[in-house]
This record gives C-alpha cells, structure tokens and sequence, in this order.
C-alpha cells in the first residue's frame, strides 16, 4: 500500500490541539520515510463549537498521483485508522453540519482499527460502537479524554502516546522509528519519546468480528432537492396541534424537529429528581437548547434528542439533589425520565441513586477547579 | 521499516537555505508577507481569511516578523488604511473572504483606479446569506472590471510563489495595480501540506523594495493624490488604467521566467496545461478544482479518452492568447464554475462567459460546454469530473447535448 489515511474524531475546540498535533505528527513522522502527506480538519465541523464532534485527518503517500486522490475532499472515506479521542463518541458522531449519527467506524477500512483513548474494556465498548460488515480491530490506549494542549491544560502526552499506538497498529503508515524522530525534532523532549514506546509496546488490540457490536440503525435522514426546498431561505417554525400536546388549549406550540437531534453532541447528560423538583422553571428557562419538555403534570423533562450536555441545569436548579450532570458512558438509551418514574417511582429512584453513586468521571472540564489533575492521578495506566 | 538515518528532516537547510514546512495556503501566504518584508497589514476577521491574520500576528508575537499590524473595525476600513499606506511607499498587504471582500468594495474600486500596488488574500468563500463558509468564486471575480489583477492558484506552494510574483508585478512601475490572490477556502485555506519556504536572500535577489519614487506622498515631494474629476478627465484615466492592464502581461512574463531562474519552479505563467497535447476535448476552471479534474483526467485516459485540462491562473489580465493556442485544436471545451453569473449569456457562470467570448474570433471554434459546480464548498468528486467530460464528448461528437444551455453538476433535484 502506498497511501494511508488515518482520521482523528474528537471534541470540537477541547481538544482541537490534541488532533492537531497527532495529524501533523503522522504527516512530519511519515516525511522522514520519504513519504509526502495532508492534514486537514473537516471544514463542516468549523467554526467548531465546545464539545460538539468533530475531525481532522492525516493522509500520507509515497506519490503525489496518489496524494491528489485525496485533495480537495470533505474527508477521505477509507481509513486506515480511526482515532477518536473521546469513548463516549464510539456511540456515534454528530458533526455540526447535522447530517445524522455517523457511526464511529463508518470510514474504517474493512480490517482496519479504531483507536481510542478510553478507560472502558474493550468488551463494553464494543457494545456501544455500531456493527459493521466487515471485521475489524479495536486498540485501547488507556487513558480519560484528554484535553492536552487545551489552554491552561497541561501536555499530559496523549498526543505522542497515540502517535506511538498507531505504529503498532498500522506500521505500513509510519515505523516507531518515524515518530521518534518527529518527536525529538518536534518537541525535543526525551520524556515524550518515552511516552510514545511505552505506548507502542502497551496498546492492546482486539479483534472485532463482522456484525459484532450494537445492532441500532443509527439515525439518518435525506436531504431535498433544489426543486422541494422552499424557495427564499425560508425555515417553517415547527407547529404542533394543541389538541397533540396533553393540557393545552390553543396558540402557538413549538414541537421538535424530525431531523435535528442530538445524542453524541453530549458528554454528559442531566437526570431529574422528579420527588425533589419544586417545578421553580429555572432548568427550563436557562435550557440554552429549550431541551426540557413541559410534562401534563407540570415537571420539566430533558429530552435526549434535544439535549447537548451543557450543564446549565445543574447550574442554575436551586434544590439539593435534583438535576445532577452524568457521564454518557452510563446511558444506553435515551428514554424519558419522566416517563420512566411515572411508571415505578421506586424503581425510578433506584435507577437514580444508582447512576449518581456508580456515576464515572464527568467528561467536562469546567465542573471544578483541579477535576483534571485528580482524573490524571487517578489515571491506572 | 525504514531506519531513520534516511530522514529528510522538516526543515533542512538546503544550498539555497530553503526549507520544507507543513503549512497550509493562509501560512504560506502569510510566509511570502514576510518574506517580502511587507511594512503595513491591516485585518479584520472573516473566514476562511482569517487564518491568514492569526499566522501573520503569530510571526510577529514570535519576532519573526516585524510590521505595522492593524485589526481595522470593518473591513470597509482595513482596505482604505493600506491603500493611503502604499501611498506614503509601504508595501502593503491585506485579505477578506466573501461579504467582507464586499464590504470593502467602496475601497476595492478606488485602489484600482489609484493604482494602488496593493497584493490582497481572497480566502474564497460563499456569499451571505446563508452563512456558509465554502468556497465560491464569485467574491474576488466582483471586482473584475475594475483594474485589480486576479489569479487562482490550487496548492499552499502556488500560493507562497504567487504572492511573492504578485508584489514584483503589481509594483512594477509599467503596471502599478492592485493583484488579489484566490485561495480556495477549506481546502486550501485550511489543508497542511509540504512547502518549500525559500530563503529571504533568494527573495530579496527577485523581488526589488518597493519605491514610488516621483509618486510618494511626502511632505518633501507635494502632490495630490485623487482630487476630483468631471467628464473632460475620467475616460483617459480609465484608458490609462487599461493600458496598464494590458502591460501586465508581459510584466507577468518577465516576472516568471525570472522566478522559475532563482527558484527553480513556476510553471507557465497563465494557465497549466496538463495532457492537453494530443486532447480531443478539454476541461477548463480554476482553483483547487484541479485536483479532482486531475484524478479524473487520468482515470479516463486510462480508458484511452484523449481528454486534457486546462487550469486558468490567471484571472485577469485573462489568458486570451494561451486559451486560443490551447483549446484551439480541440473538439470540444467543457468550462466549469465554481460561481454564477445569473442572467447571463446560456446562463453560464463567469469563466465559461470569457472563455467563449475569447475562442469566439477563431475560424473554427471548439463548442464550450458550460458547467457549475462545487458552489458553496460541495465536493466536486473525480467521478462528477468524469460526467461532466462525457458531456462535453457527446458534444464533440455531435451528440444531443445542449450547448447553449448550462449544466448543473452535483446538485440535488
């Protein structure tokens, strides 16, 4: 093979630094083969929001015939090695230009890896990531998603202990030899070096067979023609019928859009008290996505098609335990609370002290002052 | 594996003190205005322009680079702060994108018609609304009427060279214009690839200071600069302008063939012909568009279709002469733009418009097929490239293809 192509899916602005230095070191570490090379992010992803998915890619070749192959594209749609920098996106990835969930392995080659940074085993992620025709291997570089290179974040590696990974997993893109020798030319750091060989003699792979992995048909939807659009850049507001919505009468009700949803946009999601909630409205007025459906009861429920993980409702509710932020890795659905404890309250509440207390480590880095050191610390690998 | 003695380092100082850098369009751009030692840069944020301004202002943070940076409030402002800069003899360098390009537009006009040697970036980009941040051509091609000289180019190499040939021809005193470069946003704007970056010494045996001499505006030397005119005075400052534009292109020229002597590469100053010698039909347009028409070119000529293209670089002055020589034996030219003219002639876009009126005096002109494609940043694929040349042989062979009516590529019914 004389082209590679490698892609880096991470979140939107926390860890753009991160991509970047992994795209750029495979294309420098691949220069010292004699190979040329691209990097690039997918444009659709810019201006890239806090945390939305998004891509950036490395593409190398021993010629330029090849190379032009790869030019002047979105994104190339054969990888080699899919890297995503965060395991809650092996659910699925949602650019900012909305096309649906694309799952993770999408633009995997058939028998190609997927490369994550996670602190799951690979027998749980497995059953988060969508099936696929094809087999192909999952290698796990251990770590929490980093935000390295993010501001006042510290380089805690995982850009080298990645680019060390990919040399094992795909030598025929670049040799150990290779990055190391970007490295150093890079960084000049020794430590870095060693970051990348320990890496390179950790990283386990798995192989994932055709067919193994979640079986959900991920969400997609078809876009019009020029000849169905309105015309005038014109966007209908969404009407549903009052008599639809239980306990109104009349006037305007907004509705949910069939094609704009949200899932892997989050990292984390909120879960309600409903016995605690005092229904005070704070959660669904600061809702920045007006996520929080209004129940015929009156509580307010966080719809995770709507959804995008902000946070603000734990911010902003007033009472002790009632909406509290957690990790996506907990979910394996996106079912209505509400409904699910107007059904069983006790079961419901069940379920929640049990997602609170067994909760893993919440994904965003803007919940409390030295969070990330104590995740490093905590860090087994 | 390959051991590492084999290396070819990121940056080797070669016999010439070049060096090799992955950067994308908007730093190697931001490259040659450092190179050329530009004295003034103004700025206001667009995208994918605005690349350009976060590399320039990085160089400067780092004491790389030493000018006047300004962020202007608009961008109206940007271009009129540069344009009374060159005036008083700085080399002046300043770039927008879409509606800001046209925000400026006031400004864009009179730089023209000043002749003001003013080098500008267009990060091509779509026109708002909607806000979109792809590319389309029709941004920089606004101000093709007006006396700015304006070229395309389709690598982050071709842009650094570009802009380095753009200053020496816009400053050459026989021409003394404005010149905006063209990048394609996104995929030029935003791709890292391998540049040679040459060596200040190489750059300063090819590019001369700038100097206005007898023109600098200076309490020393008492002119005025754009007073006032009525009817008895505009049409020869407008045919002065136009004579300026047509001795651009054999300033275009010299400038070349000395920069291919000092740098070892340029290519062909108009336009890149690639395997047009023995084409039957050809493909035309500009920009990054090469790359798939590139692609899709061999695979056919695999095939054994004999179909070439041909990457116009130059906007304005327009290749006229190059186009006649090189579409002149072909059956049949197949144009596409990544832009519109609505209204026009066939309803064609706006290169597909010049290329006809340029082979039209041939005794026996190749049919043009026009097409558009790619607006808005869309992906024109190898395989669209593929359809659009099949359309033009239809054409060729007297097929049913309409040719006086513009095809739409790419999009959804």
């Amino acid at each position: 093979m004389s082209t590679g192509s490698v892609e880096v899916v991470y979140r939107g602005i926390f860890q753009k630094t991160l991509a970047k230095n992994i795209c750029r070191g495979i294309v420098l570490a691949a220069r010292k083969e004699g190979k040329i090379g691209i990097a690039f992010g997918r444009y659709g992803d810019s201006p890239e929001r806090n945390g939305i998915p998004a891509k950036q890619f490395a593409v190398v070749s021993d010629n330029q015939e090849e190379l032009e192959e790869h030019l002047a594209k979105y994104e190339p749609d054969n990888n080699d090695v899919t890297i995503s920098l965060d395991d809650a996106l092996c659910k699925g990835v949602e650019s900012w230009a909305w096309y649906g969930l694309q799952p993770i392995n999408k633009l995997l080659a058939d028998g190609g890896t997927l490369l994550v940074t996670s602190t799951q085993s690979a027998n749980k992620l497995i059953k988060t990531i969508h099936s696929k025709k094809a087999p192909y291997n999952l290698a796990i570089v251990k770590s929490p998603a980093s935000f390295s290179g993010l501001w006042v974040y510290k380089d805690d590696h995982t850009d080298v202990r990645l680019l060390g990974a990919l040399a094992k997993v795909a030598p025929q893109i670049v040799s150990l030899e290779s990055i190391v020798a970007a490295i150093v030319e890079q960084w000049k750091d020794d430590l870095k070096v060693a970051s990348a060989k320990k890496a390179y003699d950790v990283v386990e792979s798995t192989p994932v067979g055709a067919d193994q992995g979640n079986d959900e048909v991920p969400f997609s939807f078809d876009l019009p023609g020029w000849t169905k659009m309105e015309e005038g850049l014109v966007i209908r507001g969404m009407d549903a019928k009052p008599q639809d919505v239980p306990g109104r009468d009349g006037g305007y009700v907004p509705t949910r859009s069939e094609t704009f949803k949200k899932f892997s946009t989050r990292t984390m999601r909120p879960v309600i008290n409903f016995d605690t909630c005092t229904k005070c409205t704070l959660c669904w007025l600061n809702c920045p996505d007006t996520c929080f459906d209004i129940t015929p009861d009156g509580f307010y429920d966080a719809n995770m098609e709507a959804c995008c993980g902000c946070g603000v409702c734990e911010a902003v509710c007033p009472v002790n335990e009632c909406v509290t932020m957690v990790n996506e890795e907990a979910f394996e659905d996106h079912d209505s609370q509400w409904e699910m404890w107007t059904k069983d309250k006790k079961g419901y509440l069940a379920w929640l002290s049990e997602k609170i207390t067994q909760r893993p480590a919440r994904s965003h880095g803007f919940h409390h002052v030295g969070q990330y050191a104590e995740e490093i610390a905590d860090d087994p690998a | 594996m390959t051991p590492p003695d084999l290396a070819v380092a990121e940056k080797i100082e070669g016999p010439s003190g070049e060096t090799e850098e992955l950067i994308s369009g908007s730093e190697a751009i931001a490259h040659a205005c450092r190179l050329a030692d530009v004295d003034v840069i103004t700025a206001y944020p667009i995208r994918p322009y605005d690349t350009v301004m976060q590399y320039v202002s990085q160089m400067i943070s780092n004491g790389d680079f030493d000018c006047e940076f300004i962020v202007a409030e608009s961008e109206h402002s940007q271009f009129e702060i540069v344009k009374h800069a060159s005036v008083v003899g700085a080399r002046v360098f300043c770039g927008s994108s879409g509606v800001g390009w046209f925000y400026a537009f006031e400004a864009l006009a009179v730089t023209a018609g000043l002749r003001v040697p003013m080098v500008a970036m267009v990060g091509n980009r779509a026109l708002d609304d909607p806000g979109a941040f792809g590319v389309e051509h029709n941004d920089a091609l606004a101000v093709r009427d007006l006396g700015w000289m304006l070229n395309w180019v389709s690598t982050a190499q071709e842009a650094l060279d570009t802009a380095l040939i753009a200053y020496r021809v816009a400053e050459d005193k026989r021409v003394s214009l404005p010149c905006a470069i063209s990048c394609d946003g996104a995929f030029l704007t935003h791709s890292q690839t391998l540049v040679k970056v040459p060596a200040q010494e190489t750059v300063d045996s090819f590019l001369p200071p700038y100097d206005r001499a007898e023109k600098q505006l200076h309490p020393d030397n008492p002119i005025t600069i754009a007073p006032q005119v009525n009817e008895d005075w505009l049409m020869e400052m407008r045919r002065q302008n136009d004579m300026a534009m047509r001795r651009a292109r054999g300033v275009i020229i010299e400038a070349y063939e000395d920069f291919n002597a000092k740098f070892g590469r340029s290519g062909e100053p108009f336009i890149e012909r690639y395997m047009m010698d023995d084409a039957e039909i050809a493909l035309v347009g500009m920009g990054t568009l090469a790359m798939p028409v590139r692609v899709a070119v061999r695979k056919m000529r695999e095939q054994g279709k004999k179909v070439g293209f041909v990457r116009v670089r130059w906007f304005r002055p327009f290749p006229t002469i190059e186009l006649q020589d090189v579409l002149g034996g072909v059956h049949a030219v197949g144009v596409i733009d990544r832009d519109y003219s609505f209204g026009s002639a066939f309803h064609s876009g706006v290169l597909a418009t010049e290329v006809r009126s340029a082979l039209y005096p041939m005794e026996s002109p190749p049919k043009v097929i026009s097409f558009i494609a790619g607006l808005g940043g869309r992906e024109v694929s190898a395989d669209n490239v593929i359809e659009m040349a099949d359309m033009a042989f239809d054409a060729a062979g007297g097929g049913d293809i309409n040719d006086q009516d513009t095809h739409w590529i790419g999009v959804r019914e």
